[in-house]
Formats: C-alpha cells, sequence, structure tokens
C-alpha cells in the first residue's frame, strides 16, 4: 500500500548535487514514512505528509548534500497493516529510515520490526511506555513525546486549581489507557469516573448520557483525530459545554479546530508545541505552512518537521555516511538542530526533555466567526523528563 | 441508575435503531423478494452521506442537500440494478456475493477518487444543532430527536405502502410467488427496479442522516452493514415488521450494553474484571443475541409469510 513515492529532485538539483557529491555514502538518502492517511484518521497523516514535504523544501530537498526520497505509506490505523508497510519499506525499498507513526498500537508493532532489522526508527508522534523503558533501543529516537507526559501536565494542572470529582474518558488501547495513567500520577483528587470506549468510535450520546447522570466537576478526555471532533460536536450538542469543564490532551488541536470551531473556545489542553510558540525556526515553519497550505500545521506536523530535521542533522553529522549508524546515533543524541519547540536534550531513552504548556482555544484573528487558534497561558513543566526512562538499560 | 439517564438512553437506543432500521427496511425486502444477497446495501447509505455533503455545500441549503441526496442515491439504486444485478438474478447466492462484493469496492474507490480518502465531518444547521429540554433534567440533542421522528415516520410510510397499495399488494406477491405474479401479466423486472431503486433511497436516507454523527468515509457502509445482516437475521428475512422489531432490539440491546453493563457486571464480579470485561462483552453483546435467536428461532422472529 505504498502510494506516490515522491521524488523531490529535479534535474536542476541533480545536476548541482553532483558537482558537490560526497567522496563516498549513499546517492539518495531514502526515508520511509509510515502515517494514517484514509478514514477519519487521515486528517492527521495529512498534515504530517504536508510538513514532511515542507521540511524537505526547506532542506533543498537534500540532507548533508544528498538527494532524499520519501516514500509515504499508510497504515490505515491497523497494527497489522502498519508492519507489513514497515516490511515492504525495508525489504523493497531498502529505505535508511523509517519514520512517523501516529498510532501506539500500530509503534508497538513497527518500531521494533524496524529496530531489530538494524535500521533507524525516528517516531513523530506516538510515545508508548514501553518504548521509553524496557523496550527501549538506540536505533529508535522520537520527536514528540512520551504519551504519559502531556497528560501529567494536565494533571498537574487540575492538581493546582484543587478540582474534585473529574470524569475521564479515553479509548480502549495502548496510548488511551498510558494517558489515563499519566493523569492520574499527577492529579490526586477524587475521579468519578474512568470510562473506555471503543477506539474510533464515532457516537458518543450512551457515554455522554452517563457522564450528564454522574454530575461531575470536571471532565478529563484524550480523544485524538476524528474521535475527538465527533465527541466535541455531541458534547456541545448535547449541552454539556459551559455545564462540565472539559480539559483534554490531544483533542483540541489545529486540525479538529476548522471542525469544530466555536464548540471548541475556552477549551484547556496541555502541551509541548503550539503554532504561537516564540522561536525562529517555528515561525519559518508555521509561517510557510500557511503559506503553502494555507491554514494552520497542528503539533503532529510540528513533530514530523522535525524529524526530519533530526534525520538530516545526523547525515551531515556523518557527512552522508548512511553506513556509520554509531556516529548517526551520536549526533542524533545531541539533538543539534533548530527544532519547532525551540531547544531540547534527549533523555537517556531517547526522548525529548521539554517544556509542557498549558493552552487555550480562543477566538480567531477574524473574530467569533473565525477559527479559534490555540494560545499559550504558561508552562505547566519545565525540562520534564517522562516517568519510564530509569527503566530504560541504555548506555550513552 | 435514574430514571432520567434510563429514558436518555433508551431514546439513544431508539435513535441507533431507526437508523439501523433504515438500512434494514430495503435490504430484507430485496432479500425476500428478490432472493438477492446485496452486499453492496452498505455502498448506498454511504452515497447517500456524500451526496447529502456535497449537495449542502453546492446548495447552501440544509433541506436542499438532503432532498437531491435522496433522489441522488436512488437514480444510483435505479442504474446499479439496470447495469449489474439484472444479471445476477438467476444465479446462485455465491456469484451475488461476489458480484456485490465488486459494487462494495468499485464504490469505495469511486467515493475515494472523487472526495478523497480522509473523512468529511459535515455540519448541521444552527437550528438542529442544540438540544431541548424534554423534562426537566433531561436534555437531548434536537438533531437526535429528529433522527427518531423521521425513521418513525418512515416506518409508518413503508407499513402503508406494503399493506394499504397496489404496489405493495405487488410487493408481496411477489415475495411469496414470484412465477405466479409474472404469469398474472405484472412487469416483475419493473418491480424489482422500483423495490431496488426505493431500497437504496432508504439506505441513502440513513446515510443523509448518519453523516453528522459519524464521519462521512470511504468504506463507512461495511460498518454498518454488518449489524444490519444481524438486525433482518434476528428479524425475519423478507419481513419489514421483522426489519423493525430487529433493528429496534438491535439498538437497544447495543446502547444499554455500552451504558449498563459494566455497572451490573461490577455488581456480580470485581470492577477490575468488570473494567476490563464491560467494554469488550458489550460489543459481542448483538452477535451473542443473534446466536441465540439463530438457535431457538432459526426464521427469526416475524419471519416473512409465504417462505
Amino acid at each position: 500500500m505504498v502510494r506516490n513515492p515522491v521524488r523531490l529532485f529535479s534535474a536542476a538539483l541533480l545536476a548541482t548535487s553532483l558537482v558537490a557529491a560526497p567522496a563516498f555514502g549513499a546517492d539518495t538518502v531514502k526515508i520511509g514514512f509510515i502515517t494514517t492517511l484514509s478514514g477519519p484518521a487521515g486528517i492527521i497523516g495529512k498534515d504530517m505528509r504536508q510538513s514532511v514535504e515542507l521540511a524537505l523544501e526547506h532542506l533543498g530537498g537534500k540532507m548533508g548534500g544528498i538527494p532524499v526520497e520519501v516514500i509515504f505509506g499508510d497504515d490505515q490505523f491497523k497494527p497489522d497493516v502498519g508492519k507489513q508497510v514497515a516490511d515492504e519499506m525495508l525489504k523493497k525499498h531498502k529505505v535508511d529510515f523509517v519514520s512517523g507513526i501516529i498510532w501506539s498500537n500500530v509503534m508497538l508493532a513497527v518500531a521494533p520490526t524496524v529496530t531489530a532489522a538494524g535500521t533507524m526508527m525516528i517516531g513523530t508522534n506516538a510515545g508508548p511506555h514501553q518504548l521509553a523503558g524496557e523496550m527501549c533501543s538506540e536505533r529508535f529516537f522520537t520527536t514528540s513525546w512520551q504519551n504519559d507526559s502531556t497528560p501529567e501536565a494536565m494533571g498537574q494542572h487540575l492538581q493546582d486549581l484543587g478540582l474534585n470529582d473529574v470524569y475521564l474518558i479515553a479509548p480502549n488501547y495502548a496510548a488511551g489507557k498510558d494517558m489515563l495513567t499519566g493523569f492520574k500520577r499527577k492529579f490526586k483528587g477524587r475521579i468519578a469516573a474512568e470510562v473506555y470506549t471503543k477506539l474510533g468510535q464515532q457516537d458518543y450520546q450512551a457515554e455522554l448520557s452517563q457522564l450528564r447522570a454522574k454530575n461531575p466537576k470536571a471532565v478529563f478526555v484524550f480523544l485524538p483525530g476524528g474521535m475527538g471532533i465527533q465527541f466535541l460536536k455531541q458534547y456541545s450538542q448535547a449541552g454539556l459545554r459551559g455545564q462540565y469543564p472539559l480539559y483534554s490532551v490531544y483533542t483540541v488541536d489545529e486540525l479538529s479546530l476548522p471542525a469544530v470551531r466555536h464548540a471548541a473556545l475556552g477549551q484547556f489542553e496541555t502541551r509541548y508545541w503550539s503554532p504561537d510558540l516564540d522561536n525562529a525556526a517555528n515561525k519559518k515553519y508555521v509561517g510557510d505552512y500557511k503559506k503553502k497550505y494555507g491554514k494552520l500545521p497542528s503539533f503532529y506536523g510540528a513533530q514530523s518537521y522535525d524529524g526530519m530535521m533530526l534525520i538530516d542533522s545526523a547525515v551531515r553529522a556523518v557527512k552522508g555516511n548512511l553506513k556509520d549508524q554509531k556516529g548517526m546515533i551520536a549526533a542524533m543524541r545531541k539533538a543539534n538542530y533548530a527544532s519547532t519547540r525551540g531547544k531540547y536534550s534527549y533523555n537517556v531513552n531517547h526522548f525529548p526533555i521539554q517544556n509542557y504548556y498549558l493552552l487555550k482555544a480562543v477566538a480567531g484573528p477574524g473574530g467569533a466567526g473565525d477559527v479559534p487558534v490555540m494560545q499559550i497561558q504558561k508552562a505547566v513543566f519545565k525540562a520534564h523528563k517522562d516517568s519510564y526512562y530509569t527503566k530504560c538499560k541504555m548506555k550513552w | 441508575m435514574n430514571a432520567i439517564l434510563f429514558v436518555e438512553q433508551t431514546l439513544n437506543g431508539l435513535q441507533f435503531g431507526v437508523t439501523l432500521f433504515l438500512m434494514a427496511a430495503g435490504l430484507t425486502l430485496v432479500f425476500g423478494i428478490m432472493n438477492m444477497v446485496n452486499l453492496a446495501h452498505g455502498a448506498m447509505y454511504m452515497v447517500g452521506a456524500y451526496l447529502a455533503v456535497a449537495a449542502t455545500q453546492w446548495t447552501g441549503s440544509y433541506l436542499a442537500g438532503v432532498l437531491l441526496a435522496l433522489v441522488g442515491t436512488l437514480l444510483v439504486g435505479v442504474v446499479t440494478e439496470v447495469v449489474a444485478l439484472r444479471t445476477l438474478y438467476e444465479r446462485d447466492h455465491l456469484d451475488q456475493v461476489l458480484a456485490t462484493f465488486g459494487l462494495i469496492l468499485f464504490f469505495n474507490e469511486l467515493v475515494a477518487i472523487i472526495w478523497g480518502r480522509a473523512a468529511l465531518f459535515s455540519d448541521l444547521p444552527q437550528a438542529l444543532s442544540g438540544h431541548i429540554e424534554l423534562v426537566t433534567n433531561l436534555r437531548y440533542p434536537v438533531y437526535r430527536l429528529m433522527i427518531i421522528i423521521v425513521g418513525l415516520l418512515v416506518a409508518l410510510l413503508l407499513w402503508y405502502v406494503v399493506t394499504r397499495t397496489r404496489l405493495g399488494m405487488l410487493i408481496r406477491a411477489g415475495a411469496s410467488n414470484r412465477t405466479m405474479v409474472s404469469a398474472l401479466g405484472i412487469n416483475i423486472r419493473l418491480l424489482y427496479t422500483i423495490v431496488f431503486g426505493f431500497g437504496a433511497a432508504l439506505a441513502g436516507l440513513a446515510g443523509v442522516m448518519a453523516g453528522p454523527i459519524y464521519a462521512v468515509q470511504p468504506g463507512m457502509g461495511e460498518l454498518i452493514l454488518i449489524q444490519v445482516f444481524v438486525v433482518i437475521v434476528i428479524g425475519g428475512i423478507g419481513s419489514i415488521r421483522g426489519a423493525l422489531a430487529g433493528a429496534i432490539i438491535v439498538g437497544m440491546v447495543d446502547t444499554m450494553g455500552r451504558a449498563f453493563l459494566k455497572p451490573a457486571l461490577g455488581a456480580l464480579i470485581s470492577p477490575t474484571a468488570a473494567e476490563a470485561a464491560g467494554p469488550a462483552l458489550a460489543s459481542m453483546l448483538i452477535y451473542l443475541l443473534m446466536a441465540v435467536v439463530l438457535a431457538l428461532r432459526p426464521e427469526g422472529l416475524f419471519p416473512a409469510r409465504g417462505h
């Protein structure tokens, strides 16, 4: 299911690269980028893909002087398909890096396959706790976060507010469990109920009826992609907005806001990145993305953009000698590139040590009728380490 | 568990049930009258949902969009019947399953080519996107209430058409003895086309109404089609009455299972075990019910007469 191999080297680029070709090393850097391009989650994959394409444009189609070829694969939101696509990337296309992956259950199938084959895996979204802990690998890096960290920040925020009787909702899969575990690690107040819904569920009316019957003080949800869009709309339609304050992670973002609009106004999220984060790399990324695609990118996109930049930093460090994996790993550990989140460092398990912010959905620049935008309120955690790195036995 | 919650979940179950009914009515008629296994029925549901989104955007009016989508699905159904399915009536069920499975792939690819693979999220007009307070503390979304009303009205209309009109008489006669009907000089082919077209339009209506609740995406029809087959197996193949009863039962059991199974299990076994077993068992419930019905009454609860 690999579609549209994007060959980003034009004849002109090729001609110039011949002049500057390195003495040894590969003639192309091949990257297999796996994400979800079909179904309700397809909007996430599209944003990631567009950000990868923008990153390559910013890099001039080359990493360390070598032309880059990115092959996009669709995991269809299924772990088995994701693994098949990864196998195809490794065996048929013989890629030098595999990157991408939105879903933790897909990641748990794909990452071990890739690293066991001796290839490097650069995750750009899912951060299941297994990969941060006992299953950590020197060939696995992520430009995103460990799943628990973002809800830990929201748990901390609600703890600081002194709330009680919070109602929790998450889909019944690897990341859903991680998210609620992370939330409860920092939130010590009473939990009204903990509800797991079917992954990919579209209709939440039955759950919303249960929620109202419990009459909680606040609601915390993790419902990424299409799930969140449907949930927020139905939350609003059922008249719950305004009645129970809703806090979320990975639910209200630049992808869901255009579909949800006013139903998300005033909504709080925690996140490591935001379009209004003030640094040069982010301004360039957000500005050019907006110019090219006519809308704001999401954190999924920012991570994927960073993923390409991280690979670029490694390829440059080994001067295009892609066989020097030790050298590339050493280079990536420095996180020596202009990240859209600003400067960060890597923990022993190759997960970022970074800040987490509290964000609020506020009216867009066009006023009340415009698509709302996310705005940073404050930093909840500074240089936060994930909760599993001590279980990772990797030595640097 | 309080009374208001129970009433609210009943409404939720009813709303899911009538959506299933609109699908099941067409499927059961086609199966009962033409003896045709039509897996592509879900494709009509998807076509209805897509046409509604497209027509609403094109005309700028929700009502016009819905009407255009219904007419459009009817036409797509008629064309499909005339072009593809006519040749299959005399063939055995396996050929029909293969051919209509091919139609599923065809329609899924077609909408993916036209509208792309990513899901579309449709918006409701302002008047339907709110909620009303039915009794104190029982707030219900207006749109879902409208689905229930439309679904029940369609059921009433179908009952009238099938039992009180000449067309309905022919449909019932066709279901009982097709050879006799054509021997009496009735154009049975035309009757088949009409039944198939209206079946498709009903599926389209279900798709139109489900659009704003579910995401509109390629393959959305197959997700609901399996549940619709459960409905007609429970209700009895070829029977409208059975389709209605089966749809309401499946809608209720699924919704109630999602809502009350976990707390109910929690009272019987340990809460942690209920936590794990509840959601899993809830999604199995309708299939368990189908197995029980098949074991006790293989004909379904309300089998069509004359078979």
